[in-house]
C-alpha cells in the first residue's frame, strides 16, 4: 500500500497548481480517493466525528443490489439464443454466449460514460462524482442484449450530456440518467430497441415457429387483432414461456436485467435493508400497477385489459424499473409523502401506457420519465402543506 | 404527519392538563454510542493556571469592549468586556487573578482574554438575598443583578441562539435538565454543589416570563431529586434518541417558536449559577467538567472554572499523540487543541484520535468497528447498538451534492424537511427559510444530520450563515 501511496505522492506535483496537468488535478484526486479514502478530517468547528457512510459506499451499494441481476441476465442472453436455435447447452455455454454479448455493452457504457464525465469535471473544474458507478450499470442491463455497442456509446453520451451534466452535474439532474439513455435510443433507433430484438440468435437460423415476441407484444397484437391475449400466450412457440411462474422466474425474452422479478427482488431486498432505496416507492409502483390493473380487469373491453392484474406485474421492465430506476433519490419525489404518490403513479402510468397505447408496448420507462418531470411538483405541495402547517400554529 | 411521532398517553386529557405537563415520546434519533463515557465520579487534575474568556462563544458579540488591560488585577465575577449593542451584559472573569494576555486575531478581532488565577480565588461582592426576598424581588431588579453579575449570558434567546436581550420578555423559558449527545455529562450529577441553588434560580427565572417555565427530563431514565422535586415549572418527560436532549426539539414538541416570538433556553448549570448569585451574592464559575473520550483513562468529572485550559484538564489520563482535544461533545464542540480553552457554554472535554490518514479502498471495505447510521455495503455498526465505537475525525468520504434523501428526516424528530431548508438557506430564499421553520432550529439541532450525511456537508454552518441572513435581514 505504502507504494502506491509513494505513487501518488509522487505524481501529486505534477496536478497541483503550476504542475504540468494541473488541469486535470480532479482526475487525479478522483482516481487517488477510489484507492485510498481521503486523509480529510472535520472542521475546527461543526461535528467532530462523521459517520463511516460516503456516497462512494452507498452507490455501490446499489450496484451490489444489481448483480443478482446480472448474472441471470447473462445466463438468460444464453438460454434463449439456444432455446431459439433449438441446441441443448451446458450452463456454462449459456454463460458464455451471455458474457459475449453483455460484458462488451458494459465496458462501453463505463468507458464512455465515465470519459464524458472525466471531460466534463476537467473543464468544470468540479470532483468526479460517483454517480456513475450506478447509471454505467443501469445502462447496459436495460438494454437488449443485440443492441449494436455504437448505439450504447452514442447514448450514453447523450445521457451523461444531456440528462445531467447540462444541469450540473450528480445530484442535479432532472430525469433519471440511465433511462434518459434508452429513451434517446428508443425515439432515434427504434429498429434495434423494439421489435423483435430481444433474441440472440449469432449467425444461425432460429427454429420453425420462432416469435421473439415479448408478453407486452402479445398484448399489444391481441388487441390490435382481437384475438384473446391469454390463449395467444398460452399457445406461444416454446411450451410454457409466459406461465406467470416463468415470467417470474425471468426465463423469458427481453432486456438484458429486467426479465427475472425473483433476482431484482433480491436486489430490492438489498437496497430496503440497506435503506438505500426507498421501499415506499418500489412498494407503491407496484401497488400502483396492480390497482390500475385490476381496474382495467373491472372495466373490461379487451383481452389485454382482462389480463389479470398480478400479470402486470412480472411483465416487461416495471419490477426492474421500480427498484432500481424509480428509487434513484435524485430523480424520484424527495418528500416521504411525496414518494408514495411519486411511486404509485409510476405503476398506474405504465399499465395505463401497456394497454392503451398501441404504439409502446412497455409503459415503465415513460412513466419514470413522466413522473421524474412530476416529482418537483409533488414535493412542491407536500412541502407546502409543511409550511402551511407551521402558519396555522402560528394563528393559533 | 410527523405529528403522529408525538404519542401522548392515552388519557392525556384531564388529569395531565390540570398539571399542564407533558410527556414526549420521540420515535426517531440516533444515539452515538461512543467510547469513554464519564463516571459519575470526580477525580482530581492538576488546576488550570490560566482561564479565558472567549468572546467568540457568542454569537452575538459583535463588537467587543474591554473593561481590562493586560496587567489588571481582577475579582471572580469582574467585569472583563460587553458588547456595544448589549451595554449592561457584562461578560465576567471565572477566576480571581491578573489579566495577563488579550490574545487578537486577524483585524485585531478579539479572541481571549486571559486571566492567571490566584490560589485562593477572590469574589466580587454582589447583592445577597435569602430565599424569601427572591420571592419580592422585581423582574427589574433581578434583570439588573444578573446582566451585572455575570450569569446572563447563560440565557439563550431563540430565535437565532444569541445571548438574550434583557429588555425582551419571552413567551416561555425552556431548561432540559438530560444532555443525549454522545459522550455527553449528566446535567444533575454536574451541579454539584451548587444544586442547593437550583431551585432559587427557577424562581428568579419564573420572574422573566408571564408564560411557562419548562423543566424537562429524561422520561428514561431515573431522574436526580434536583429536578424531579423542582417546584413552580412544568416538569416534561421526553424520551427518545439523541436528539431528545436538545432543548430546541423539546421546544418544538412543548410549545413551538412561530415567527415572533421569543423563547429562552438555560442549562441547569446556568440556573443554579443564577440561584448562587442571588443568594451568595458572587458570580462562582467553578464547574464540573466530563473529561470524556476514547483516548482518556478511566474518563470522570473534574472540578474546575469556566474557561479552563482545555490540555489541563485532560491532564496525565490521556495516551497517544495525534489527538484531538475537543472543547464541548463530539457533535457540536470545538477542537481548541490542547493549549485551547474550554467554552463558556461546555460543560466536558472531549479526547478522540485524529483521522488525518488515507485507508486502502476505505469506502468499500467492511467494517465492524466503523459507527454508521446507515447500513450501506458493509457497514455493520447497526448489528451490534450496543457496543462502543472508538471514533477518530476521519470524514469518511468528500464533500458531495445532496443526493441520499429520507435520512435527515429519520434523525431529526421534528416536524421539519432540513434537505429543503438546507437548500433554501443555499439559496438566499428568505421566504422559505423563514417558512421551512429555521427560527426553530440552532446549530445543535441540526448536528446529528451533519453527522449522518453521506455528502459530509458542514450543516451547522450552513444553519449558520442561514441565521445570520435572516437576522440582519
Amino acid at each position: 500500500m505504502k507504494a502506491l501511496q509513494n505513487l501518488f505522492d509522487n505524481l501529486k506535483p505534477n496536478f497541483e497548481k503550476g504542475g504540468k496537468w494541473e488541469k486535470f488535478y480532479t482526475l487525479y484526486e478522483g482516481h487517488r480517493t477510489i484507492v485510498f479514502a481521503p486523509d480529510s478530517t472535520t472542521s475546527n468547528t461543526g461535528t467532530q466525528i462523521k459517520d463511516a457512510v460516503d456516497l462512494k459506499r452507498v452507490m455501490i451499494t446499489v450496484v451490489i443490489a444489481m448483480i443478482p441481476a446480472l448474472i441471470f441476465g447473462m445466463w438468460n442472453v444464453g438460454h434463449q439464443h439456444f432455446i431459439a436455435t433449438g441446441e441443448e447447452a451446458t450452463l456454462l455455454a449459456k454463460f458464455g454466449i451471455g458474457a459475449m454479448k453483455v460484458v462488451p455493452i458494459l465496458i462501453v457504457s463505463y468507458a464512455v460514460g465515465l470519459a464524458t464525465e472525466f471531460v466534463f469535471c476537467v473543464v468544470r473544474n468540479h470532483p468526479i462524482s460517483e454517480g456513475y458507478l450506478v447509471t454505467g450499470m443501469l445502462i447496459g442491463l436495460i438494454m437488449p442484449a443485440t443492441i449494436p455497442l455504437w448505439q450504447v456509446a452514442l447514448a450514453t453520451i447523450f445521457a451523461v450530456v444531456i440528462g445531467k451534466e447540462a444541469f450540473g452535474g450528480t445530484g442535479m439532474n432532472i430525469l433519471n440518467v440511465a433511462l434518459t439513455a434508452r429513451a434517446f435510443l428508443y425515439f432515434a433507433y427504434p429498429g434495434q430497441i423494439s421489435g423483435d430484438v430481444w433474441t440472440y440468435f449469432g449467425d444461425k437460423q432460429p427454429v420453425d415457429g420462432f416469435s421473439g415476441a415479448t408478453v407486452l407484444a402479445y398484448g399489444a397484437s391481441a388487441v390490435s387483432n382481437g384475438t384473446d391475449m391469454m390463449q395467444d400466450m398460452a399457445g406461444h412457440w416454446y411450451d410454457g414461456m409466459f406461465s406467470f411462474w416463468n415470467m417470474f422466474l425471468g426465463i423469458i425474452p427481453g432486456s438484458i436485467g429486467e426479465t427475472s422479478v425473483v433476482m431484482i427482488l433480491i436486489g430490492a431486498l438489498i437496497l430496503v435493508f440497506t435503506n438505500v432505496g426507498s421501499w415506499k416507492i418500489i412498494v407503491s409502483v407496484f401497488a400502483g400497477a396492480y390497482a390500475m390493473g385490476l381496474l382495467f380487469n373491472a372495466v373490461g373491453g379487451n383481452s389485454y385489459m382482462m389480463l389479470p392484474a398480478h400479470f402486470h406485474l412480472v411483465a416487461g421492465g416495471l419490477a426492474f424499473g421500480a427498484v432500481f430506476m424509480a428509487t434513484d433519490p435524485v430523480s424520484a419525489a424527495q418528500t416521504e409523502t411525496g414518494k408514495w404518490i411519486y411511486g404509485f403513479m409510476i405503476g398506474i402510468l405504465t399499465v395505463l401506457i401497456r394497454v392503451l397505447n398501441p404504439a409502446y408496448p412497455e409503459g415503465i420507462m415513460l412513466a419514470i420519465l413522466f413522473m421524474n418531470v412530476f416529482a418537483p411538483l409533488i414535493d412542491y405541495y407536500v412541502v407546502d402543506a409543511n409550511k402551511k402547517r407551521r402558519l396555522k400554529r402560528a394563528t393559533i | 404527519m410527523n405529528i403522529f411521532f408525538i404519542l401522548l398517553p392515552r388519557f392525556s386529557s384531564r388529569a395531565i392538563l390540570i398539571k399542564m405537563s407533558k410527556t414526549i415520546k420521540l420515535k426517531r434519533g440516533f444515539d452515538i454510542n461512543l467510547a469513554g463515557k464519564p463516571d459519575k465520579k470526580i477525580s482530581s487534575s492538576t488546576p488550570s493556571e490560566t482561564y479565558a474568556i472567549k468572546p467568540t462563544d457568542f454569537p452575538n458579540i459583535t463588537r467587543p469592549k474591554l473593561l481590562v488591560n493586560e496587567g489588571d488585577t481582577v475579582k471572580a465575577g469582574s467585569p472583563l468586556l460587553y458588547d456595544k449593542f448589549m451595554e449592561d451584559v457584562m461578560f465576567c472573569s471565572p477566576v480571581s487573578g491578573e489579566v495577563v494576555e488579550i490574545k487578537r486575531g486577524e483585524k485585531r478581532k478579539l479572541l481571549e482574554v486571559k486571566v492567571l488565577a490566584d490560589k485562593e480565588i477572590v469574589y466580587e461582592d454582589y447583592k445577597k438575598f435569602s430565599p424569601s426576598d427572591v420571592a419580592g424581588l422585581s423582574r427589574e431588579d433581578a434583570i439588573a443583578a444578573m446582566v451585572k453579575g455575570g450569569v446572563w449570558p447563560n440565557i439563550i434567546q431563540r430565535p437565532y441562539g444569541l445571548v438574550a436581550d434583557p429588555s425582551s420578555e419571552p413567551k416561555a423559558i425552556f431548561i432540559s435538565g438530560f444532555d443525549s449527545n454522545p459522550l455527553a455529562p449528566d446535567l444533575a450529577f454536574q451541579l454539584d454543589d451548587k444544586a442547593q441553588y437550583f431551585q432559587s434560580g427557577l424562581d428568579v427565572l419564573k420572574k422573566m416570563t408571564s408564560g411557562k417555565v419548562h423543566l424537562n427530563i429524561n422520561g428514561q431514565a431515573e431522574v436526580a431529586q434536583v429536578f424531579s422535586q423542582a417546584t413552580g415549572v412544568e416538569i416534561n418527560k421526553i424520551s427518545g434518541q439523541h436528539p431528545a436532549g436538545n432543548v430546541g426539539v423539546q421546544i418544538h414538541h412543548l410549545d413551538p417558536i412561530n415567527k415572533g416570538d421569543i423563547v429562552w433556553t438555560v442549562t441547569p448549570y446556568g440556573v443554579a449559577q443564577i440561584g448562587q448569585l442571588f443568594i451568595e451574592g458572587k458570580y462562582d464559575a467553578s464547574k464540573l467538567i466530563a473529561v470524556t473520550g476514547s483516548e482518556v483513562k478511566d474518563p470522570a468529572y473534574v472540578k474546575t472554572y469556566v474557561g479552563a485550559q482545555v490540555g489541563k484538564l485532560a491532564g496525565d489520563k490521556v495516551s497517544g499523540t495525534n489527538l484531538r482535544f475537543i472543547s464541548g461533545n463530539p457533535l457540536t464542540g470545538e477542537n481548541v487543541g490542547q493549549e485551547g480553552y474550554l467554552g463558556f457554554y461546555h460543560g466536558q472535554v472531549t479526547v478522540i484520535p485524529e483521522g488525518d490518514y488515507e485507508e486502502f479502498l476505505g469506502w468499500l471495505k467492511p467494517s465492524a468497528t466503523k459507527l454508521s447510521f446507515h447500513k450501506a455495503l458493509g457497514l455493520l455498526s447497526f448489528l451490534n447498538k450496543k457496543k462502543e465505537y472508538v471514533v477518530d475525525t476521519n470524514t469518511h468520504g468528500e464533500d458531495r451534492p445532496f443526493v441520499v434523501t429520507g435520512a435527515f428526516e429519520e434523525v431529526l424528530p421534528m416536524d421539519i424537511l432540513p434537505t429543503y431548508l438546507f437548500k433554501a438557506i443555499l439559496a438566499e430564499d428568505f421566504d422559505d427559510m423563514e417558512a421551512l421553520g429555521i427560527f426553530e432550529l440552532v446549530e445543535e439541532d441540526v448536528a446529528i444530520c451533519e453527522f449522518i450525511d453521506p455528502s459530509k456537508h458542514e450543516l451547522q454552518k450552513l444553519l449558520r450563515q442561514g441565521i445570520d441572513l435572516i437576522k440582519n435581514n
